[in-house]
C-alpha cells in the first residue's frame, strides 16, 4: 500500500463536528429507496416454498401443476442451481441453504420458488409444487445435539480440532482452544473460585427491513441486481460464483439498508431471483416476509457456556477459564472460536484457557450479528467476574480496574496489546455520576465490560471534482450508520473545504474496485483511510495545475486550507490558488481533477467498552424496567460524534432486547413459534431510557486520524451488564438469556 | 529468523507445536514457508489466517514486513457484523 496510515496526531477543523447527514432528509421524508422499493418494467413476483420440517430428506419435487398455472412464468429448484462451488465448503453451504439439494435442514429452508405475474398467482403456484419428504428426527438445542444420541445433520462431519481423529461422524464440527499459562497452576494460587453455567437463546437481529432484491438477467447473459445489503461487491461474488457468470456481467446496486447488523453479510435470496430471471427471461422481485425472514435468513447462536475464574484475596485473578459450545445452525461456522478468542479479551490474564465448539442443529443457518459471538461469552465471563469480586468484597469497578488489559499485556487470544481502551473505560464508569445515583427498592445496578477486534479490508474510493469546485465522492462499503456524513467530513478535512461541499454516494459494482463488504466496524475506518488517500492524490493534481498556471516547480506548492499556495520568498507574492478557482480552469490545464485510491485497510484498532444499568424488576410479575443506561466506549477518535453516539445507542437498545425478552422458540416438532414481532419482542422507544453515552478518544495508531471501528462494542457487554443488574436487584444470579419474566420468576422461585 | 506462534487449534495441524522458527521476511513469505514446511497448514492459509504483528492484526497486507524480533502471532480470520 503507497499510503502511510500512521496517526499523525493532527488538529481537525472538519473532523469531530456534527453536520446533517446527507441521507437524513430522504430518509425522514419517505423518499429514500430501500429495497422493496425499486420496480422494473414487466418485473414478476419471485415466491418461495420453504420446508415444514425441521428435517427431511426429500425424495421427490414435482413442480408439473405449478408449471401449467397460468401467470406462472417459471419453476426453480435447486436443479436450476446446480453445483459450481468447486470444493468450496463454505460457498456450497451458501447454495444449500438458499435452496435445499437433497436434505431439508430446518423449518423454513427453502425448497423451490417461482416467479408470477402477481403474489396472488405465485402463492397459489406454491401451493401446486408437491414434494416428498421422508421426516427425520430433529435437534434443536445446542447441549442435545452434542450428545452421541443426537440425530445427525450430517453424516460426513468428523469433528476437526481433536487431537486424534474421530472414527464417527458428529454434530460437533470443530473444537477450537486458545489460551496461554497453566491453568491448573493459576486455580492452585487462588484464594476464592467462582464457576458457573450459563445459557443463551438464539436471537435475531431484529433489522426492520427484510431481505428484497430485483433481479433482472438479460438473454446476451449479462445481468442487474437491485439489493439491500451490506456489502453488494460481496453479492455481486456469490451470485456470480453460484449462477456460473463473469463477476464484471453482473452489476450490483445497493439499496439504502434498513438494518442488517451481520445478517446481511451473505446471499440469501438473490440467487433464487436471479436463477428465476434467468429461466422466466423477465425481471423477478423478492422480498421475504418477517415470517421468512426469521426462519430462514442468519440468526445468532445459541449458546451454553461454563466458566471457571480464581482469585486471590487481594483481587488479582490467578487462572481463568471457559468452555463454549455454540449453535452454527446446519452448517459448519466458526461461531464459538470467536467466542473462545473473545471471552477474556478484557482482562490481564497470567493462566487462561478456553475451548470452543462449534455445534449442527436444525435451525436456520447462524450469521454474524453485531461483534458475533463476543456478546454471549461477555455475558458468562463478565457474570462470573461480579459474582467473584462479590465473594472477595471488592467493588465491581475496582475488581475489574485491577485486572485490566492494557498496552503490553497479553491477549487471553494470544497477541500482546498496543493502546487500549479499557482501563480508560473502567475509569470513567468509576466517576460517572451514574454510579451514584440513589437506587429504590426491587432496583439493582449492574456494570459490564465487552471487547470488539475491529478490522479493515479491501477498500477502493473515488474523489472527484467538478468544475465549479465541489466533489463528488464515491465509495464502495455501504453506508449502515452515516458513514457517508463521515466521509463526506473527511474528504473536507483532507481538501480544506466546507463539507456542504462535498456530496458522498454508494457506487455500484461497475463504477468502482471490489471493496469488501460493511462488516467487523470497517466502514468509516476503511472507506476513510481511502478518502483520505484518494483526497491527497487529488490535491497533488491541484497542486500541479496551480503550478502549471503559475509556471513555477510544483515543489514550490503547498495545499493549504483549500488554497494552493506559492512558497518561498521567490513567489510569496503570488496571490493563493483556491480550490474552486483551479477547477474552474481544469478544462485547459489538463482535463478533469480526480482522486482514487485502492487499498487494504489493515491494523484496525480493538475496541473496549464499559456500560452501567439500573433496572427495577417486579418480584410479583417478574417484569423489568430499565431505568437508566450509560455506555462508555473508547472511539480512538469520532470522525461524526452524533453518529459514533447513535452506535453506542443502537448497540445497548439491541442488547437491552438480548437480555431481557428476545429469543426463538422451537415446538418440539422442531418448528419456530413466534416468527414475527408480535411474538418475537424487540424493544421499541417506549421501553427503553435515553441511552447515556460518553466517547473516549485513544487514537489507533494505525489510522492517520486514530479511527476506531466503533458500530460492534457497544452490544458486547449489556447482555452482562444487564444481568449483573437484575441479580443484583432480585438477590439471585441469573444464569440465562433472555431474563425474560417466566424465567425470573423462576428464579426467584428455585431460591425460596 | 521470525518466531511465529500459532493458536491452540493450529499448532495441533503443525505437528503439536505452538512456535516455529521461520525464515521470512514478510507475510507472504511466511505463508508460503509454513505450507511447505507443514502442508496441513495449507487448507487453513487459503481459507485465511490473520496475522497479529506486535499486537496489531493484519488480514490481507501480504506484502506487510516481519521485522526481526517482533511478536508474530497467527490467528484466525474473523467474521464480522
Amino acid at each position: 500500500m503507497n499510503f502511510d496510515p500512521r496517526y499523525s496526531g493532527r488538529s481537525f477543523t472538519s473532523v469531530g463536528t456534527r453536520p446533517i447527514r446527507p441521507d437524513g432528509v430522504d430518509k425522514v421524508t419517505g423518499r429514500a429507496r430501500y429495497g422493496a422499493d425499486f420496480n422494473m418494467a414487466g418485473q414478476l413476483v419471485g415466491r418461495v416454498l420453504r420446508s415444514p420440517h425441521a428435517h427431511a430428506k426429500i425424495r421427490k419435487i414435482d413442480t408439473s401443476k405449478a408449471e401449467k398455472l397460468a401467470g406462472v412464468k417459471a419453476v426453480i429448484t435447486a436443479a436450476d442451481l446446480p453445483d459450481l462451488t468447486d470444493g468450496d465448503a463454505a460457498m456450497y453451504d451458501i447454495l444449500d441453504n438458499c435452496m435445499a439439494r437433497t436434505k431439508a435442514l430446518y423449518d423454513g429452508h427453502a425448497v423451490a420458488a417461482v416467479a408470477a405475474v402477481d403474489a396472488r398467482t405465485a402463492k397459489q403456484a406454491l401451493k401446486l409444487i408437491e414434494v416428498d419428504y421422508e421426516v427425520l428426527p430433529h435437534v434443536t438445542d445446542v447441549d442435545e445435539a452434542m450428545k452421541h444420541t443426537a440425530p445427525l445433520l450430517n453424516d460426513a462431519i468428523f469433528t476437526e480440532g481433536l487431537e486424534e481423529k474421530p472414527v464417527k461422524p458428529s454434530n460437533v464440527t470443530k473444537r477450537t482452544q486458545f489460551g496461554h499459562g497453566d491453568i491448573h497452576e493459576g486455580f492452585g494460587q487462588a484464594d476464592f473460585v467462582v464457576e458457573r453455567s450459563f445459557k443463551t437463546e438464539q436471537t435475531h437481529q431484529g433489522y426492520i427491513e427484510p431481505h428484497a432484491c430485483v433481479a433482472n438477467v438479460s438473454s446476451d447473459g449479462t445481468a442487474d441486481l437491485w439489493v439491500c445489503t451490506q456489502g453488494h461487491f460481496v453479492y455481486r461474488q456469490h451470485c456470480a460464483q453460484l449462477l456460473g457468470m463473469e463477476a464484471s456481467k453482473l452489476r450490483v446496486t445497493s439499496s439504502e439498508i434498513g438494518g442488517g447488523f451481520g445478517g446481511k453479510t451473505h446471499v440469501w435470496a438473490e440467487p433464487v431471483a436471479l436463477a428465476l430471471s434467468r429461466k422466466a427471461g423477465r425481471p423477478v422481485k423478492l422480498v421475504m416476509t418477517r415470517d421468512e425472514v426469521f426462519r430462514a435468513s442468519g440468526p445468532t447462536s445459541a449458546t451454553s457456556i461454563d466458566v471457571r475464574i480464581g482469585a486471590r484475596k487481594d483481587g488479582t485473578i490467578t487462572a481463568a477459564e471457559a468452555t463454549l459450545r455454540y449453535s452454527c445452525g446446519p452448517y459448519a461456522g466458526m461461531w464459538a472460536e470467536i467466542g473462545a478468542m473473545t471471552a477474556f479479551a478484557c482482562y490481564k490474564l497470567e493462566n487462561v484457557k478456553t475451548v470452543g465448539y462449534e455445534v449442527l442443529v436444525n435451525r436456520p443457518k447462524t450469521a454474524a450479528y453485531r461483534a458475533p459471538s463476543a456478546p454471549m461469552a461477555a455475558f458468562a465471563v463478565e457474570s462470573a467476574v461480579d459474582e467473584l469480586a462479590k465473594e472477595i468484597g471488592m467493588d465491581p469497578v475496582d475488581f475489574r480496574i485491577r485486572n485490566a488489559a492494557q498496552e503490553g499485556t497479553r491477549s487471553s487470544y494470544g497477541p500482546v496489546y498496543g493502546p487500549i481502551g479499557i482501563g480508560p473505560t473502567l475509569e470513567a464508569v468509576k466517576s460517572h455520576p451514574h454510579m451514584k445515583a440513589p437506587l429504590g427498592k426491587n432496583q439493582g445496578r449492574g456494570m459490564a465490560c465487552g471487547f470488539w477486534f475491529n478490522f479493515g479490508g479491501q477498500t477502493c474510493t473515488d474523489l472527484n471534482i467538478g468544475m465549479d469546485g465541489s466533489v463528488s465522492l464515491a465509495v464502495g462499503t455501504v453506508d449502515v450508520g452515516g458513514s457517508r456524513a463521515s466521509l463526506s467530513l473527511v474528504a473536507a478535512e483532507e481538501l480544506g473545504i466546507a463539507y456542504e461541499h462535498v456530496k458522498a454516494v454508494v457506487a455500484d459494482t461497475s463504477s468502482l474496485g471490489y471493496n469488501d463488504m460493511t462488516d467487523g466496524s470497517r466502514g468509516t475506518f476503511s472507506s476513510s483511510m481511502a478518502t483520505i488517500s484518494a483526497a491527497r492524490n487529488a490535491i497533488k493534481i491541484l497542486r500541479e495545475r496551480a503550478a502549471q498556471t503559475w509556471d513555477i516547480p510544483v515543489e514550490d506548492v503547498v495545499w493549504e486550507k483549500g488554497h494552493a499556495i506559492a512558497k518561498g520568498e521567490k513567489y510569496g507574492n503570488l496571490a493563493a490558488l483556491s480550490l474552486r478557482e483551479i477547477a474552474a480552469a481544469s478544462g485547459k490545464t489538463g482535463g478533469p481533477i480526480a482522486g482514487h485510491s485502492e487499498l487494504v485497510a489493515d491494523g484496525a484498532g480493538v475496541s473496549f467498552a464499559t456500560h452501567i444499568c439500573d433496572i427495577e424488576v417486579d418480584p410479583e410479575t417478574g417484569s423489568t424496567r430499565v431505568l437508566r443506561y450509560t455506555v462508555v466506549q473508547d472511539a480512538g477518535k469520532a470522525v461524526h460524534p452524533t453518529y459514533v453516539e447513535g452506535q453506542y445507542q443502537g448497540g445497548a437498545a439491541q442488547g437491552i432486547g438480548w437480555a431481557l425478552n428476545e429469543e426463538y422458540i422451537y415446538g418440539k416438532d422442531g418448528r419456530l413459534q413466534n416468527s414475527g414481532f408480535l411474538d418475537y419482542r424487540i424493544p421499541v422507544c417506549s421501553d427503553l431510557p435515553m441511552i447515556d453515552t460518553q466517547i473516549l478518544e485513544i487514537p489507533n495508531p494505525n489510522h492517520p486520524y486514530g479511527v476506531r471501528g466503533v458500530g460492534e462494542t457497544s452490544i458486547v457487554p449489556p447482555l452482562a451488564a444487564i444481568a449483573n443488574a437484575v441479580s443484583n436487584a432480585v438477590g439471585v444470579r441469573m444464569t440465562h438469556i433472555p431474563m425474560s419474566p417466566p424465567r425470573i420468576l423462576a428464579a426467584l422461585e428455585a431460591e425460596r | 529468523m521470525v518466531e511465529v506462534t500459532l493458536w491452540g487449534s493450529l499448532g495441533a495441524i503443525a505437528g503439536g507445536k505452538s512456535k516455529v522458527e521461520i525464515e521470512a521476511k514478510d507475510i507472504r513469505e511466511l505463508f508460503r514457508k509454513l505450507a511447505e514446511q507443514y502442508p496441513g497448514l495449507e487448507p487453513l492459509i487459503e481459507k485465511g489466517i490473520a496475522v497479529a504483528i506486535d499486537g496489531t492484526i493484519y488480514r490481507d497486507t501480504w506484502s506487510k514486513e516481519l521485522p526481526q524480533g517482533a511478536e508474530i502471532f497467527l490467528l484466525p480470520r474473523l467474521a464480522g457484523g
